[in-house]
């Protein structure tokens, strides 16, 4: 009854906004080009859903793409800090400015680059730029967060370098290392998006194009539709990685 | 005389800043022998057993070691067990590094975690397993190698009354299978007086060795030997020595 409710709970409060909403539309006689009501969000979420589920799926592609690319190089370099305190000390300035540089500053770069034939690999590029330092910086806290008694336990048992990076640092490093990743999965499909918008090409076809096209030629109620595809697939790829996170973290620690 | 598994001469341990932290101190562990360590927080008793361990190196003095780093096991006040291993793999994980194979490395683990009453839980996570049975196969992984030296760091703070107890009797138990010699710290005199027959008593500031005690008695413990007129009367002293050097510290 009470799991209902909290169910229940939150849609209740979407169904009375939308309604409220509808009327408040259809009562002041607001234009659709600026605020459409959500029957015509509805409606154009179903006659558009083809356009908008393969824009939906160029922009996921294009989002893990770029987390698996940052997720290698991440890891790597996070494992080459980690192995030395010298490369640590090189790395970790740049690693900072990429991560404080905004990526929309460093995009219409990128997308000379890439070349103009292929903004998909612009944002390929720049969503792997964010998605970088949630990674690296979580690999390294946890290549480094092993229990300072089993550390001295492994001296004592004599552990080479390498004995203890694959024995004691990296199982150590797991849950960081996931949720790093459950962050930077989220940080990855903002990369894409805002990529894409920079990129203001055609030639990549995801929802941020969509929302730009339609924007453009003022149909509201597409940019809303794409809108609400956007969220969903942000929600659910967030709830999917959390999901991981946690049968990850069942498997690391037994229970 | 047989030459000491570990000692330490005339060994000082400075601050970063450079005062004096512990020392000097004397402390020589015989072979077989259970020596208890007891004094207030903060007066280098964790300090003086990683030195012995070899686990860390003094400012000044030296530390002389029969028993080698294979021949040590260190017990940590935490179970301290890596959470992604099985009780048997982090028995075993000692012989493993040590370059046993590893079948070999789990038939030993195997038996040492029988030794300590954990048969069943082999295959248990250390999330699966309460706090004493934690510190069961922390033990079963320090007695796993046969050391010659066992060094057991405030091992049971943070367990309750009973457990505390029951372990301590398995410690004693165990012991007596192989005769390491055991040196192990603890804040309780009624533990360290229960378990060693030589009791250090160290105090604060910079840590000093304030006096030490000869505990009479046949080992491992008879039943009811807390109880005897000798073991309270040995409490008492050790009290008093205990007493005395906090008096002494500024």
């Amino acid at each position: 009854m009470r799991r209902l409710l909290d169910l229940l709970a939150p849609l209740a409060l979407i169904v009375v906004l939308l309604a409220g909403w509808e009327i408040a539309c259809r009562a002041l006689e607001i234009p659709a080009y600026f605020l459409p009501t959500p029957s015509a969000v509805i409606a154009s979420l179903w006659t558009d859903a083809p356009t908008l589920l393969i824009s939906a799926g160029n922009t996921l592609t294009m989002a893990l793409a770029a987390l698996i690319m940052a997720s290698l190089t991440a890891q790597l370099l996070a494992l080459l800090v980690a192995l030395s305190p010298i490369l640590e000390r090189a790395i970790k300035p740049l690693a900072v400015v990429l991560q404080v540089t905004p990526v929309v500053a460093i995009a219409p770069l990128v997308v000379i680059w890439a070349g103009i034939d292929h903004p998909e690999r612009a944002i390929i590029a720049l969503a792997a730029v964010v998605a970088f330092f949630p990674i690296f910086s979580g690999a390294v806290t946890g290549l480094k967060a092993a229990d300072p008694d089993l550390e001295r336990l492994f001296d004592l048992y004599g552990a080479g370098r390498v004995k203890r990076l694959l024995r004691l640092r990296l199982p150590s490093a797991v849950p960081f290392l996931l949720e790093g990743h459950k962050v930077a999965a989220g940080l990855a499909l903002i990369g894409a998006v805002v990529a894409e918008f920079v990129a203001g090409s055609g030639g990549a076809q995801g929802l941020a194009w969509r929302i730009l096209e339609a924007g453009n030629r003022l149909q509201t109620a597409r940019m809303f539709a794409a809108l609400v595809v956007l969220g969903l697939m942000g929600a659910l790829l967030y709830a999917g990685l959390a999901r991981l996170e946690r049968s990850g973290l069942r498997w690391w620690r037994g229970r | 005389m047989e030459p000491f598994v570990a000692e330490l001469a005339q060994v000082e341990v400075e601050y970063g800043g450079g005062s004096l932290a512990l020392g000097p101190i004397d402390l020589g562990l015989a072979p077989g022998q259970i020596t208890a360590l007891v004094g207030p927080s903060g007066c280098g008793k964790s300090t003086a057993l990683r030195l012995l361990a070899g686990l860390e190196a003094p400012t000044r003095g030296g530390v002389r070691r029969t028993a080698g780093r294979g021949e040590t096991s260190v017990v940590f006040q935490a179970p301290t067990l890596a959470p992604w291993l099985s009780a048997l793999d982090n028995v075993a994980l000692p012989l493993e590094l040590s370059g046993l194979p590893r079948a070999t490395a789990r038939d030993r683990a195997e038996a040492a975690l029988g030794r300590v009453g954990l048969a069943a839980a082999t295959n248990a996570r250390p999330a699966q397993l309460s706090g004493g049975m934690a510190m069961r196969v922390s033990l079963a992984r320090a007695l796993v190698t046969e050391p010659r030296l066992l060094l057991l760091d405030e091992p049971f703070a943070a367990l309750d009354e009973i457990t505390r107890r029951s372990l301590a009797d398995d410690v004693l138990r165990l012991w007596a299978e192989t005769r390491p010699a055991i040196i192990f710290v603890t804040h309780s005199v009624e533990e360290a007086v229960y378990m060693a027959s030589r009791v250090v008593v160290f105090s604060r500031g910079p840590g000093k060795i304030a006096g030490e005690l000869t505990v009479a008695g046949p080992a491992p413990r008879p039943e009811g030997f807390r109880t005897t007129e000798a073991f309270r009367a040995t409490v008492e002293a050790v009290s008093r020595v205990l007493a005395k050097g906090m008096e002494m510290a500024p």
